[in-house]
């Protein structure tokens, strides 16, 4: 069998020709979802489709529809139009809640129980009972890093483990689609450090991931490709390189701050085809020697350069190359 | 610097709809209620008095006082049960019927006149001649038979003036050694008038132990303090709701801390959902009411371990139809403040027109009716029938089925309006 058979999942069959070998279904396939609430459009018509194993990023700023995309995919949010499907299962179908893990922004725990106590909870709602569900809590106590405080109530525990013990709450049935919704929202640097790890430890362990943020450097660390969306749209949609490839080719960013007034940055810098942010004149250029170039037509036009600063675009670039805004905006 | 506080203050209070139902709309609910049941709005409803009256002397003097006692105001006097629709009016209470309807709970009293009545109606102080009326009451109303007893002696008053005057006279005589022929025509002449004029206006009349009454209970004889029992349900079932309420708020909290949602992506229907907060509510509630009777039983002896079947019964009962008022609480609640402020709005009102906070035979007519809109009223009958009444468990028939009814009517509502958290 040749490999582009075995890679579109046919196989020659004697005399008959070909038939369809099984396939076994994507872990996610979004087809033209809309949703739309009065007259606003949350998402209007995204597709995308997730791979086994994969971590897919859905990066965007607030308001763009990430919540209610995922929202959608865990059934709690019923499109106007499209489907959604969950290893072949209609999201919100029994069948999609038993492989997927949701976990919400919001600290969806029973403060006056304790972090064992809530896992039991909701892995007694996913339907685990005796040895599935012990299994299913020590494994999170231990993927969290909460073993020690297994018998602590959800109130005296520190931000951070809440956090964890919240993205714990959701998988405690080990689901094979684990969607986390901006889990390092409001925690301190060690802490999303520790989410981070869980973040990967799921993905040595071949779940497949789903990951919202508006932090680019979360997306570049943990996803193996991005959606990054606004205003309801999937406007790019690739690994961290093809974005930053389909953006700005292979040129590099400049960004030089003068000392002048911003009005007079900004009429010098739109005629060379740069862009004004925040006071910072923004170029893209092939190569790095065009900075000379740069430096040299300032100086000919008497604006005294404070910095200049050469980097590769990262997603924020792109983000701001393909909206005009910034990520955090 | 004050007046930017107080201007806080106000704005705060506008934009809180739970502390303002609580601040002005729940005082004049409860001044309203209040106004009913004591003001009698306006003086046009006040509280009548049951009392079932049974004439065995049939007498001309007895048919008065029967008609006396008919026409108080204050009493709503029966001599036969109601009549159904269409029907014949049936026939007129015995001593004997009279006191089952008493024990059954149709009226709290029974006034029974008896034979020789008419010859010796009244008596200014002891005489072993005059008749005897008896007054069979039931215990668990205290204030009926004091009522009626009072109204007997003004109706005696005031229906009979000719029967009082001949009796003075009577005295007279025997102290005075005798009357000449010319007093004796002018007194006779002047009962003869008395006579003819009737009943005097009522008011006129004051207190006094004219008429011989034996009372007695003929429910609460055998038992120790009737309200005993009347209070642990009334009370028990005014902080069930409360409790229910509470237990069905934590819906609320789940929708506010996001754990509703994510038990929603479980495998745990809406409906699974209100079903099991509902059950955990009614065995919260089951168990109240267990603690307030066992105490009752501890310390006020009260009756339970005799009442058994009948208590699990309108317990059962009760905590299912608390616990759908719970959940339909939450389920049209925004938030947990809001859902106490209704709760607490309705509670009360529940509990002052249904019996909790004072009897309801202490109330008008119409607010009687109007108590059996509330959970409890139906608790509360059916608890005293079980505790004082000692019917059967199928005599509770009635206050199970509203319960359960209004239980279940409750919770479909409940389940209606948590639609709005199934989905967006």
């Amino acid at each position: 069998m040749a490999a582009w058979e075995a890679a579109a999942g046919w196989e020659p069959a004697p005399l008959l020709g070909y038939h369809r070998l099984h396939v076994p279904p994507l872990p996610l396939q979004v087809d033209s979802v809309v949703k739309r609430f009065g007259d606003l459009t949350a998402v209007a018509g995204v597709s995308l489709e997730v791979q086994e194993r994969a971590c897919l990023g859905l990066l965007g700023p607030n308001g763009a529809g990430k919540s209610t995309l995922i929202r959608s995919i865990a059934g709690r949010v019923r499109p106007d139009s499209g489907s959604i499907q969950v290893f072949g299962q209609p999201a919100g179908s029994a069948a999609s809640h038993a492989e997927l893990g949701w976990v919400p922004q919001e600290m969806a725990l029973y403060p006056l129980l304790t972090c064992r106590e809530n896992l039991e909870a909701f892995g007694r709602y996913q339907g685990l009972r005796g040895k599935a569900l012990r299994s299913g809590i020590e494994w999170c106590l231990d993927w969290a890093a909460l073993a020690d405080r297994a018998g602590d109530t959800v109130k005296t525990l520190s931000g951070g483990m809440r956090r964890r013990l919240n993205m714990a709450a959701g998988l405690v049935h080990r689901p094979r689609l684990v969607l986390l919704d901006e889990p390092t929202v409001g925690v301190d640097p060690q802490s999303r450090n520790r989410i981070f790890e869980m973040v990967e430890g799921l993905r040595k362990d071949g779940t497949t991931v789903i990951y919202t943020t508006h932090y680019m450097e979360e997306a570049e660390r943990l996803c193996d490709s991005i959606a990054i969306i606004d205003h309801g749209r999937v406007i790019a949609n690739g690994t961290k390189e093809e974005l930053v490839e389909q953006s700005f080719g292979r040129h590099s960013d400049v960004l030089m701050r003068f000392a002048s007034s911003v009005q007079n940055a900004a009429d010098w810098a739109t005629p060379r085809g740069g862009t004004l942010q925040d006071g910072v004149a923004h170029f893209a250029v092939a190569q790095p020697t065009e900075i000379a170039t740069l430096l040299d037509a300032a100086a000919r036009d008497g604006l005294e350069v404070v910095d200049v600063v050469l980097r590769r675009p990262n997603l924020e670039s792109v983000f701001l190359h393909l909206t005009g805004r910034d990520l955090r905006q | 610097m004050i007046a930017a506080i107080v201007r806080n203050g106000f704005r705060q209070l506008r934009r809180d709809r739970g502390a303002l139902i609580l601040s002005f709309i729940l005082p004049v609910a409860f001044f309203s209620i209040f106004a009913v049941i004591f003001g009698g709005m306006g003086g046009g409803n006040t509280p009548r008095v049951s009392v079932l009256v049974v004439d065995q002397d049939r007498s001309p003097v007895s048919q008065r006082l029967v008609q006396g006692l008919l026409h108080e105001p204050s009493l709503a006097a029966r001599t036969h049960p109601e009549a159904k629709k269409g029907q014949p009016a049936p026939p007129d209470y015995t001593a004997a019927t009279a006191e089952t309807a008493v024990k059954q709970g149709d009226a709290p009293a029974a006034l029974i006149i008896p034979q020789g009545f008419g010859a010796h109606p009244i008596a200014f102080g002891p005489a072993a001649d005059r008749a005897t009326i008896r007054l069979l009451h039931d215990s668990s109303d205290m204030v009926a038979a004091q009522m009626v007893a009072g109204m007997l002696q003004k109706v005696v008053m005031t229906s009979l003036p000719d029967t009082m005057a001949s009796m003075g006279m009577r005295y007279f005589e025997q102290s005075s050694g005798g009357l000449t022929p010319q007093q004796r025509q002018s007194i006779d002449s002047s009962l003869a008038r008395l006579r003819a004029m009737g009943p005097l206006p009522a008011g006129n009349a004051n207190s006094g132990g004219l008429v011989a009454l034996d009372v007695r209970d003929v429910v609460g004889e055998k038992k120790g303090n009737p309200m005993i029992s009347f209070y642990a349900a009334a009370i028990g079932v005014m902080f069930l709701l409360f409790t229910a309420s509470a237990a069905g708020g934590s819906l609320l909290d789940e929708a506010e801390s996001g754990a509703l949602d994510r038990i929603l992506s479980s495998r745990v229907s809406m409906t699974t959902l209100l079903a099991g907060k509902m059950a955990y509510s009614a065995l919260l509630a089951s168990l109240q009411l267990m603690l307030m009777f066992l105490w009752g039983a501890a310390v006020f002896h009260l009756d339970l371990f005799t009442h058994l079947p009948g208590f699990f019964v309108m317990t059962a009962a009760t905590a299912f139809a608390v616990a759908s008022f719970g959940m339909l609480l939450a389920s049209v609640s925004h938030t947990r403040a809001q859902a106490g402020a209704i709760a607490t709005l309705l509670i009360l009102t529940m509990s002052s027109i249904g019996g909790s906070m004072f009897p309801r035979y202490l109330m008008p007519a119409t607010m009687q009716k109007v108590g059996l809109l509330t959970i409890n009223a139906w608790a509360i009958d059916g608890f005293t029938k079980v505790f004082w009444r000692d019917e059967p468990v199928w005599d509770l028939a009635p206050q199970v089925a509203v319960l359960l009814g209004a239980g279940v009517v409750l919770f479909l509502i409940a389940r209606r309006f948590a639609r709005r958290w199934e989905y967006a």
